[in-house]
């Protein structure tokens, strides 16, 4: 104790901010904890957790251990009928937590109106609004069917997905093809020029992707990602670098396999001309990688961050596949001209996965150009992922931040720590209106809600009786 | 009168942030009341006692911040809305401002700066006693400035610290000086060779400020928390801070302040100053001498005198003669009472004591007792009016009734400044006194706020003497010379400490109701 009275004072001020100034003025080091109360939990599960802390913390190891091993690789395409486990075809597969036609959002109604009419079931929105409303087709999470889908996700049976591998575990993922910005299927707009370009992307876009991937023998995703974190993506909100340098390991690929030079320029073209196009990529590969680490017992490792525009929910390692639900919330943003928060639907889509999988928001200070979505300076940019190494299990060994010193992203969300810390996770997203039929209308953050991660815990620590 | 509230989802903010946001909005046109407080159920009980209660405020929780304005007219409650939103804002973006990142939590801290050896905590009490045992898991020393910590908490704090070499100070320790570095509401104190222990906060502040005015310094100023002397905890702290002072080198002279512990820790108290090997001053208000001189340790019967015998001990010098000088100023303060006693208001009777600091309105009531009859004090139990004196009325404006959900007096003056003005509309009240604590934490400008209220008294037609003292030194950010002037220009009778005050006050008060008999 005497080393108090002999060393150097530095002191960490946990709360009253002015009781450090005292400090410093007289010579002394004080470090300013920017502290917040935890996030309200039952007393019955905050002791349970703490008297199981040492099996949790194992078990998060193991579970981010599978993560960083996860090796996720593209290795070919196919019709969603034919590829994803359980796929029917009068079933349509959407972001988010499981949710019924009458509380989806506009956006997601949208998007299912658009799918009807992709499919031919209907012809006009009118009818098949009507046979949605009507319950003529059935509805299930993307993520329950090894999937994911940017922000309204719908996948429906005939719309061709990506197929990635996690060539460590032998698991896969499943992904649409990325339709570009503005007004398309995802943000919840069903015109006729939307329905055409997906058409296009079924029948020209798909057959060029698909002989080109197999010819290429498959793409190294995770090895593409960790490249573009270096050029600037986060690959949530920017994937112009994963794009171009996907675009580079596919091209020689897709003039060997396609005859038509049309064709071929044609692809080359709409994927230069997206710079999200790598977002479908990016987000499959991550859900890919945390699909391996799920049904570890006892651990509070978050391996899906997914909403519906309505819901905001989440599972963990911990507790199979359980979801617990809280209120999606309207993102701060920066909106297109015309446009405002007041039009702005509640946050929605799977690509959370990739904050989950410790990019996208959780690695923003390797993305300088988009620092206007947190407050214009690299120096937030930086705050926002040092923030989250606080609610992170660890370090990723692959996903490096060049402006931190190559420290890795921080990776595996610890709901306990989210929940301890009051710190929520920080998430990059688009903004679609709310109405349906109108598209995106904007970018920008949103933080989680809490209460997905209070009942997770709550959820993990009933679990731990067996123990 | 409109009520116009809103919650902020997610939001925290320290206490004194959000106080002094409230005071700023107070001084907006048309504003009668503001409120800025995390919505915890305590806050939202005050709110609904104060009329401020608003649709959303019921469903909002802990973690959500309530921002709540009562003003004449809609208009001038919503502009004062904005304005106090616009302040937090300010306030968060100054906090953070340079680009360093700040750590969120303890444990990230904690990761990033693990060559810490002190962790200060002063969030609520309810979350207060984890932080603390997580800082002591890693390691840390803690000063636990929190209050409202369950008493098995304090004891586990304490009993872990004592199994590993660790020191709690705390919980509710609003002050200490460590190696010249003052922690919460502590003094500019040069530094020097008397060690101090205290169980009590302006105690402490009392005793190294005027070891300091002395010409002296302080090596370390170690407090405890009130309770550290209760049987049930036993004195862990006050033990471990001794055992402490003894193995440090640049302590010579050791000075003990506190109420009177229990007897059994008293006991260990005495064991451990007997093994100390250096001497030792105490100051154990309402204790006997005897008691205290039986414990092995010098006594002092006042904060003043424990400075002065600490200071004599520190220069080899004679401690009898240092009381008797004490004695002998006693008799010119007896003088100057005597004469403003001739000119006392003339329907005046009674002494009415406005304290901020706890510490000196227990020390008022102790030295009043042997001088006047049936004194009014919220030291030990409550008042049954506590915003109404009667006959001789000694108030801590710091206690629990004052403080829920206000700033405390030493920060905010507002409350006291217009109980001074009652207590001097008061034609009973024959003398108003009162103490003035400066240092880090206390409001910055005691003379500016102070002076018009004590003037405004001294200009009534006949009026009642305003006694004063200062606590700190030349050196604190308020820096005490010129607060003393300031004061005493405005009318105000200055005494060096606490305890001259009290006897000039009480000699006041003794020759007025000996002249009415």
């Amino acid at each position: 104790m005497s080393n108090l009275l002999s060393q150097p004072l530095k002191v960490i001020n946990v709360g009253i901010e002015s009781f450090g100034d005292g400090i410093r003025a007289s010579g002394g080091q004080s470090v300013q904890v920017q502290w917040r109360p935890p996030a309200p939990i039952s007393a019955q599960a905050r002791d349970k957790i703490r008297a199981h802390a040492d099996r949790i913390t194992a078990a998060n190891a193991e579970a981010l251990d599978k993560l960083q091993q996860g090796k996720p690789v593209l290795k070919g395409m196919g019709v969603a009928l034919d590829v994803i486990p359980g796929m029917k075809k009068e079933l349509f597969l959407h972001a988010g937590p499981p949710i019924t036609w009458d509380r989806m959002c506009g956006p997601m109604r949208g998007a299912m109106i658009g799918a009807v009419l992709y499919e031919g079931y209907a012809d006009t929105p009118e009818v098949a609004e009507k046979q949605l409303a009507d319950g003529k087709y059935g509805f299930a999470p993307c993520h329950e069917h090894s999937s994911v889908g940017p922000m309204a996700g719908v996948v429906s049976a005939s719309m061709p997905v990506f197929i990635i591998e996690n060539e460590s575990f032998g698991n896969r993922a499943f992904c649409t093809q990325n339709e570009g910005l503005g007004k398309v299927l995802r943000y919840g707009a069903y015109s006729p020029d939307v329905i055409k370009r997906l058409k296009w992307m079924e029948q020209t876009l798909y057959p060029a992707l698909k002989a080109a991937i197999e010819l290429s023998g498959g793409i190294d995703l995770k090895s593409i990602i960790a490249q573009a974190l270096h050029m600037g993506d986060e690959v949530h909100n920017r994937n112009r670098a994963g794009t171009s340098l996907f675009l580079r390991a596919l091209v020689p690929s897709l003039v060997r396999a396609v005859e038509d030079r049309q064709v071929a320029a044609e692809v080359i073209e709409f994927i230069n001309g997206n710079d999200h196009f790598f977002l479908n990529l990016s987000m499959p590969a991550c859900k890919a990688s945390l699909d391996a680490a799920r049904g570890i017992e006892g651990s509070s490792m978050v391996v899906a961050m997914a909403r519906n525009g309505t819901d905001f929910g989440i599972q963990l390692a911990g507790t199979g596949d359980v979801w617990f639900i809280g209120p999606a919330l309207v993102p701060d943003a920066l909106f297109f001209a015309g446009y405002s928060k007041d039009d702005a639907n509640p946050d929605i889509g799977d690509s959370a996965i990739t904050e989950t999988g410790g990019l996208g928001g959780f690695a923003i200070a390797a993305a300088p150009a988009i620092v206007q979505f947190v407050g214009g300076s690299a120096g937030d940019a930086l705050n926002y992922t040092l923030e989250m190494y606080e609610i992170a299990v660890g370090e990723n060994e692959m996903y490096r931040i060049p402006a931190l010193d190559f420290r890795g992203t921080p990776t595996g969300i610890d709901a306990v720590k989210v929940v301890e810390k009051g710190i929520t996770p920080f998430i990059d997203t688009g903004v679609a209106h709310k109405n349906a039929g109108v598209g995106q209308v904007g970018a920008g953050v949103v933080s989680a809600p809490p209460e997905p991660f209070v009942k997770a815990v709550e959820g993990l620590a009933a679990t731990l009786v067996e123990f | 009168m409109h009520i116009v509230g809103k919650i902020i989802r997610g939001k925290y903010f320290d206490s004194v942030s959000l106080m002094l946001v409230a005071r700023e909005t107070l001084g907006l046109p048309g504003v009668k009341d503001a409120a800025a407080v995390m919505a915890t159920d305590e806050n939202k009980r005050i709110l609904k006692s104060s009329g401020m209660e608003w649709p959303e405020l019921a469903a909002a929780g802990d973690t959500d911040l309530a921002l709540g304005i009562k003003a004449d007219s809609e208009a001038e409650a919503v502009d004062a809305l904005e304005k106090a939103e616009e302040l937090l804002v300010k306030k968060k973006e100054t906090a953070t401002d340079g680009g360093a990142f700040q750590p969120r939590s303890l444990p990230g801290a904690l990761n990033e700066h693990s060559d810490a050896n002190l962790v200060l905590i002063s969030i609520a009490g309810k979350y207060a006693a984890d932080e603390a045992m997580q800082a002591l898991r890693a390691g840390k020393h803690v000063m636990l400035f929190s209050d409202n910590i369950p008493l098995e908490d304090e004891i586990a704090l304490k009993t872990y610290a004592a199994e590993n070499g660790l020191l709690v100070m705390g919980p509710d320790c609003g002050t200490a000086i460590i190696g010249g570095i003052p922690l919460a509401f502590a003094n500019v104190v040069r530094r020097g060779s008397i060690g101090m222990v205290a169980a009590s906060g302006t105690g402490l502040q009392e005793v190294s400020s005027l070891i300091h005015n002395l010409g002296r310094g302080v090596s370390h100023a170690i407090g405890t928390g009130g309770r550290d002397i209760k049987k049930e905890v036993g004195g862990l702290t006050f033990l471990a801070a001794l055992q402490a002072l003894k193995e440090d080198p640049d302590t010579r002279v050791v000075a003990l302040v506190s109420k009177t512990p229990a007897p059994e820790v008293l006991e260990k108290i005495g064991a451990a100053v007997r093994d100390l090997g250096k001497p030792v001053v105490a100051v154990f208000l309402g204790a006997d001498v005897e008691t205290v001189r039986a414990s092995g340790a010098i006594p002092a019967t006042t904060l003043e005198e424990a400075a002065h015998l600490a200071v004599a001990l520190d220069q080899d010098a004679d401690v009898e003669a240092a009381r008797t000088s004490l004695h002998a100023r006693a008799t010119d303060l007896a003088k100057q009472a005597v004469e403003l006693a001739a000119t006392a208001r003339q329907s005046g009777k009674y002494l009415r004591g406005l304290f901020c600091g706890g510490t000196f309105s227990q020390e008022t009531v102790f030295l009043l007792q042997p001088l006047l009859k049936d004194i009014r004090s919220n030291v030990s139990e409550p008042l049954s009016n506590p915003d109404k004196s009667e006959g001789h009325t000694i108030v801590d404006l710091g206690g629990d009734e004052f403080t829920a959900g206000r700033p405390h007096p030493m920060i905010d003056y507002s409350l006291r400044n217009r109980r001074i003005l009652d207590e001097a509309r008061d034609p009973e009240t024959a003398a108003i006194l009162l103490d003035v604590v400066l240092g880090y934490g206390s409001n910055m400008t005691p003379g500016e706020e102070l002076a018009p209220v004590i003037r405004e008294v001294c200009e009534m037609d006949d009026p009642p003497v305003v006694v004063f003292h200062v606590c700190g030194t030349d050196d604190d950010p308020q820096a005490r010379d010129r607060v003393i002037a300031l004061l005493k220009e405005a009318g105000g009778v200055y005494a060096p400490s606490n305890a001259s005050a009290v006897m000039m006050a009480g000699k006041i008060i003794e020759r007025i109701n000996r002249e009415d008999a």
